[in-house]
């Protein structure tokens, strides 16, 4: 790994792979507890519609897909608040209207076109500076935002309404939650790929929840976690000279079942230990 | 003492379609100990909520405090029916509790050492006192419904509406925490849902029968008429001493 380091592109996957760490451990966890996973998922897919518009007018990459994913996800927002029982069915089909107009967007678009691949799985070993850049900032807003709110979004995930009785603003800090993560997701995949950032985003706080007294706590572990499975993934994609985003996955795939032993075990020492306890 | 505080005229509200509470006038004043009673479905939380502003009435006003519900909501303390949502959420009795003790507008602020000394009382008050800092997809479904029971008590709330708090607590559990009830009723308006009468009897100043209508009664029993007009699953009201127990209908 360290020989491995000499290289720039391998010194910048690094570095992406920690600045997405961060981000993917914060918003991940917001996404975990409050259950809008489904609801990444789908602002991460009808992104790809951004993109096509963005080829097809010949506007700025990012205008186009940030626009459209923000769009997209405030819909997706509104929906979730107004029929909430039919929430997950209009969320599918946006997801799916989404991806098909970025695919046909892209088919009608002459020249040189991104293809579909490089957005699912990305290439985190070729990113530019100036994306780098970009997620520093992304991780910086996104940590202001979240520990300015904490105490706010803690109350809101736990018990909506009870929040709500408290005054906390919780419209408010729904809408600000999906549009981070609307962000955040866009800006990641340019980087790691769609089904990179929707693993990192979820496998790493499912992980930590178990283990995790608070929602900071929570975070903390999801990012730490994250850093580990990019470290190894990479290291593992070096040495076998494998695809990067799917070895990063892959690892994380293995803590995620690894989880669910240590979990075992330790309700299994405790039990034993609880037992031991006479019963009043 | 008997001031009117909950004030609710001519109230209805419907779920789509369905109507819920029709034509509903209620008041509840100050110091009361009211039960809400009534068949499942026959609109008890809808009640709540609309007082507590979580639902906006069809038609008809409610005041609390002479406000509208949204802008007296802090001043009730709310206990929630089910308490057995968001079990694997990571977060301790003691964060649960502190919830109770935001107020609108302190956006980021931290809790200060007054607030934790506010929910570790809490704690205390409905004795949990012993798993502060125990997470609370550990504790048992009537440890849990005690501390939603000092969350709410956290908020130093002039009203307390609780919605069936006692589903999950055992019988001995469940006579403490009316004892408990009973005592915060010195100072602060009690208006509960139950189908616990038993219980309830002994400890009620007032109830009101919620079944798309609401029939108020001033004292713990309940007449003939109110058990076959509002149809309530009601075997057995008794009230004051000596009790008195009314045919089942």
């Amino acid at each position: 790994m360290i020989e491995a380091l000499q290289f720039e592109f391998m010194r910048n996957a690094l570095l992406a792979g920690l600045l997405a760490s961060i981000v993917c451990g914060i918003i991940g966890t917001l996404i975990v507890v409050n259950r809008i996973v489904f609801l990444s998922g789908g602002i991460a897919h009808a992104a790809y519609g951004g993109i096509g518009i963005a080829f097809f007018f010949g506007w700025p990459h990012m205008v186009g897909t940030i626009g459209f994913s923000l769009i997209i996800a405030m819909i997706m927002a509104v929906i979730t608040i107004k029929t909430r029982h039919r929430a997950d069915t209009i969320i599918g089909v946006l997801w799916a209207v989404g991806m098909a107009l970025g695919v046909i967007l892209l088919d009608l678009t002459p020249g040189y076109n991104v293809d579909l691949m490089s957005y699912l799985f990305g290439s985190i070993l070729s990113v530019p500076d100036s994306d780098l850049i970009l997620m520093a900032t992304i991780c910086v807003l996104v940590f202001l935002t979240v520990f300015y709110y904490y105490h706010d979004l803690l109350a809101m995930s736990y018990d909506e309404e009870f929040a709500q009785l408290r005054g906390v603003p919780v419209k408010f800090l729904y809408f600000l939650l999906i549009g981070m993560t609307a962000l955040s997701i866009v800006m990641i995949i340019r980087v790691v790929g769609l089904i990179l950032v929707i693993a990192l985003l979820t496998i790493p706080p499912f992980i930590a929840e178990k283990f995790s007294k608070s929602l900071f706590q929570m975070m903390g572990v999801s990012t730490a976690l994250c850093a580990i499975f990019s470290v190894a993934g990479l290291w593992l994609s070096y040495v076998f000279n494998l695809t990067s985003g799917a070895s990063i996955i892959m690892v994380a795939a293995a803590g995620f079942f690894m989880s669910f032993i240590i979990e075992r075990l330790i309700l299994i020492r405790t039990s034993k230990k609880e037992s031991h306890v006479p019963s009043v | 003492m008997s001031q009117p505080i909950i004030e609710i005229q001519n109230l209805s509200f419907a779920y789509n379609s369905q109507k819920v509470l029709k034509d509903v006038s209620l008041t509840i004043k100050q110091g009361e100990f009211l039960a809400l009673i009534g068949p499942n479905g026959g609109g008890k939380t809808t009640l709540l909520k609309l007082i507590l502003g979580l639902l906006n009435a069809d038609k008809g006003t409610i005041r609390v405090f002479g406000h509208p519900p949204r802008k007296a909501s802090h001043r009730i303390g709310y206990v929630p029916q089910d308490v057995h949502v968001n079990k694997d959420f990571p977060v301790t009795a003691m964060d649960v509790v502190l919830m109770g003790r935001r107020t609108s507008g302190k956006g980021r602020a931290r809790h200060s050492k007054e607030d934790r000394g506010a929910a570790r009382n809490a704690l205390e008050t409905v004795g949990m006192g012993d798993f502060i800092y125990r997470r609370i997809g550990r504790l048992s479904g009537g440890q849990r419904q005690r501390v939603f029971i000092a969350r709410a008590l956290a908020t130093d709330p002039d009203v307390l509406l609780l919605d069936e708090p006692t589903a999950s607590i055992d019988p001995q559990g469940q006579s403490d925490f009316y004892t408990l009830l009973k005592d915060l009723n010195e100072t602060v308006t009690v208006v509960l849902v139950s189908h616990d009468l038993m219980i309830l009897t002994s400890y009620v100043r007032s109830v009101a029968c919620v079944n798309q209508q609401v029939h108020y009664h001033e004292e713990a029993e309940m007449t003939e008429e109110m058990l076959t007009m509002y149809a309530c699953p009601v075997e057995l009201v008794a009230h004051g001493i000596p009790h008195r127990v009314l045919r089942k209908h």
